[in-house]
């Protein structure tokens, strides 16, 4: 799947050649610095980018359906009911003139017809299965009398209320307190386990993928350029870029110790470098590395994009 | 204890509102006095001998300091009594309890086309930006706002009086005395009074749409799978009620106003009769009379709008 952007001065191609697939129960982390194209992955599932200018070409199957070429009526179907998305600020996420209850039940009320008192007790089940104490009293709230943890476990609440078998986190946590953070991590795990549903994570943490996830995909300017179990890509990273976001995580036991960074920026869109679009900040690059780099398989599940994957031994978290 | 401060709030803009009005009493009244002329002089009629204009100036206290001439009026005012005309000796009360039926029937129904016909129009405008409706109730809206009231209330009546005969051309019936005649007599004055009205309703509704529907959430309500129509009308309609709501209140304060023209073009003897002719005469308690009325009414209203606005958006007071 590839996402372009009419713009001006022609089409822009925002990613190129994203696969991947999702297995049932599977949380998949996605990561890399800001402007990968990772969080128009995540909308572009959904196809909630604007569609005059939001191009996307391939396919998005989804059980047998293709999302990118499905109608609307299909699509709307599956939006909220089967795959169910969230977002990184809640605050501007829930309609503020709404108390977060409705907001839920209406969720519900869109997928088939059910009457306002099942609504109810679907959506006061559901605002009680995401942790909140005293369910019928917040369903009466309006987004602003809640903290910002309440309302993120409101916005998980309303994206599960359909029981969806995917779940789209885009930066669910990154706007929240550290410890809030923790507790809505462990809750995403708990009700994926719970009910083998498909975790997205479109997150710039690897904190947070280490702790939550079971596959990590690294996106670098618009590609995936590795796909690994987590375990795997944390100790072992065969790609340069994922090894080099790993080396600058900052770590409690090294203080004072200068933090190693990735030199140089990400290209733009529209001047992407031929070949391996890391090559002019790799410090492994080589002749060869101007060709066209394909997602290559590197055996148990593991897929990268560099052509040296063989030769390098890469650093990865320190033990 | 949410309803206590509601009533304390409330109570302490009624309490603001006092200046307003001696302010807006005391600018108008001061703008009579700088005028040549005065209701002596129109009393005395024609030909009359200074002495005898000098006599009615005494009898009034005419010729009292104008800051004692309106604090007597601020005074009586203050406990209920607006006086008596100078020139009739009709109670100012009187008079504007006879003449704000007309004028209020007129703007409630000029108002209430104003929303039934813009907000429709400015929501089907802002379901598809820049499509065919939206340029076409723009252009509407345009034209709405740019032509005179007075002008459309000439066309109207030509049209719809002279030629074809479906309205009355001039005239009132009050509310009281047959609904249904009264209703008659004011839909063309309304339509007159309405059109700008409509004009920046819908342009306030599709603009105020626009910007909700842009927003954060709104991608939320179409992750979960709800229709686009429903995210227009419930969710977005909602959330500008605030903003609809404001310019109701403005509006309502501003055709108010223009009625003092439209009333004319009907000869319909509302409020905007009232002062035109006491202020060509300067006949100043009614003047004054009016004015303190029309202050009062415009204080009322944003009063109330704000405790809509209070009831419809969680976020503001309680």
């Amino acid at each position: 799947m590839s996402i372009s952007f009419a713009m001006a001065g022609g089409r822009q191609e925002a990613t190129r050649d994203v696969t991947f697939s999702v297995s049932p129960g599977e949380r998949i982390g996605v990561v890399g610095e800001s402007g990968c194209g990772k969080t128009i992955t995540g909308l572009s599932l959904l196809r909630l980018l604007p569609e005059d200018v939001a191009h996307i070409s391939g396919r998005l199957d989804f059980m047998g359906v293709d999302l990118a070429t499905c109608g609307q009526e299909e699509l709307r179907g599956i939006r909220g009911r089967r795959i169910g998305m969230i977002f990184q600020e809640p605050m501007s996420a829930l309609d503020p003139v709404f108390t977060v209850g409705e907001q839920i039940a209406e969720g519900l009320r869109a997928h088939g017809n059910m009457s306002r008192a099942e609504a109810r007790d679907r959506a006061l089940e559901a605002l009680r299965s995401v942790g909140i104490a005293a369910p019928e009293k917040r369903y009466h709230a309006y987004p602003h009398q809640l903290s910002g943890g309440m309302r993120q476990r409101v916005m998980i609440a309303g994206a599960m209320v359909c029981n969806p078998q995917l779940l789209i986190a885009d930066e669910p946590t990154t706007a929240l307190d550290v410890t809030v953070q923790a507790q809505i991590l462990e809750l995403l795990r708990d009700l994926s386990d719970r009910g083998n549903m498909a975790l997205l994570f479109i997150t710039h943490d690897l904190g947070v993928v280490a702790e939550t996830c079971t596959r990590m995909l690294t996106m670098y300017a618009g590609e995936i350029v590795e796909d690994a179990d987590v375990d795997a890509a944390l100790e072992h990273p065969l790609h340069p870029y994922t090894s080099g976001l790993l080396r600058a995580l900052p770590r409690l036991s090294a203080r004072r110790s200068a933090l190693p960074s990735i030199p140089g920026r990400v290209p733009v869109l529209g001047q992407m470098p031929a070949g391996c679009r890391f090559r002019q900040r790799c410090p492994f690059a080589v002749d060869g590395c101007e060709r066209p780099q394909a997602l290559l398989d590197a055996g148990n599940g593991r897929r990268v994009r560099c052509w040296r994957f063989g030769d390098l031994a890469l650093p990865g978290v320190a033990a | 204890m949410a309803q206590g401060s509601a009533i304390i709030v409330i109570g302490r803009r009624l309490l603001q509102a006092a200046p307003v009005i001696v302010l807006a009493t005391f600018i108008v009244f001061g703008l009579l006095k700088l005028l040549p002329g005065d209701v002596a002089v129109t009393l005395a009629g024609d030909n009359a001998t200074d002495e005898r204009i000098e006599e009615i100036r005494r009898i009034y206290g005419l010729d009292r300091p104008f800051l004692v001439q309106y604090g007597a009026w601020l005074w009586k005012a203050a406990h209920g009594d607006l006086s008596q005309s100078i020139l009739s000796g009709e109670q100012v009360l009187t008079s504007i309890a006879r003449c704000f039926p007309h004028t209020l029937l007129i703007v409630a129904m000029a108002l209430t086309l104003a929303l039934i016909v813009g907000i429709p129009l400015g929501a089907a405008a802002a379901a598809r930006p820049n499509g065919l409706v939206d340029r076409a109730a723009m252009m509407l809206a345009s034209i709405g706002i740019a032509v005179p009231n007075f002008w459309l209330a000439m066309i109207l009546v030509s049209l719809f009086a002279l030629r074809w005969n479906i309205f009355p051309a001039t005239g009132a019936t009050a509310f009281s005395v047959s609904p249904a005649d009264a209703i008659n007599h004011a839909i063309l004055p309304a339509l007159a009074l309405a059109a700008g009205g409509m004009a920046e309703v819908a342009r306030q509704t599709r603009g105020s749409l626009l910007d909700v529907m842009s927003s954060q959430f709104v991608r939320t309500l179409r992750a979960k799978g709800l229709k686009t129509s429903t995210i227009l009308w419930r969710h977005g309609l909602k959330n500008v009620a605030v903003n609809l709501l404001t310019v109701t209140g403005l509006l309502f304060n501003r055709l108010l106003a223009a009625t003092v023209v439209v009333e004319a073009v009907f000869a319909i003897p509302g409020m905007g009769g009232l002062i035109v002719h006491a202020a060509i005469q300067r006949d100043f308690t009614v003047v004054q009379g009016v004015v303190f009325a029309m202050v009062v009414v415009v204080i009322l209203v944003n009063l109330l709008t704000d405790v809509l606005c209070a009831t419809v958006d969680p976020r503001i007071g309680r």
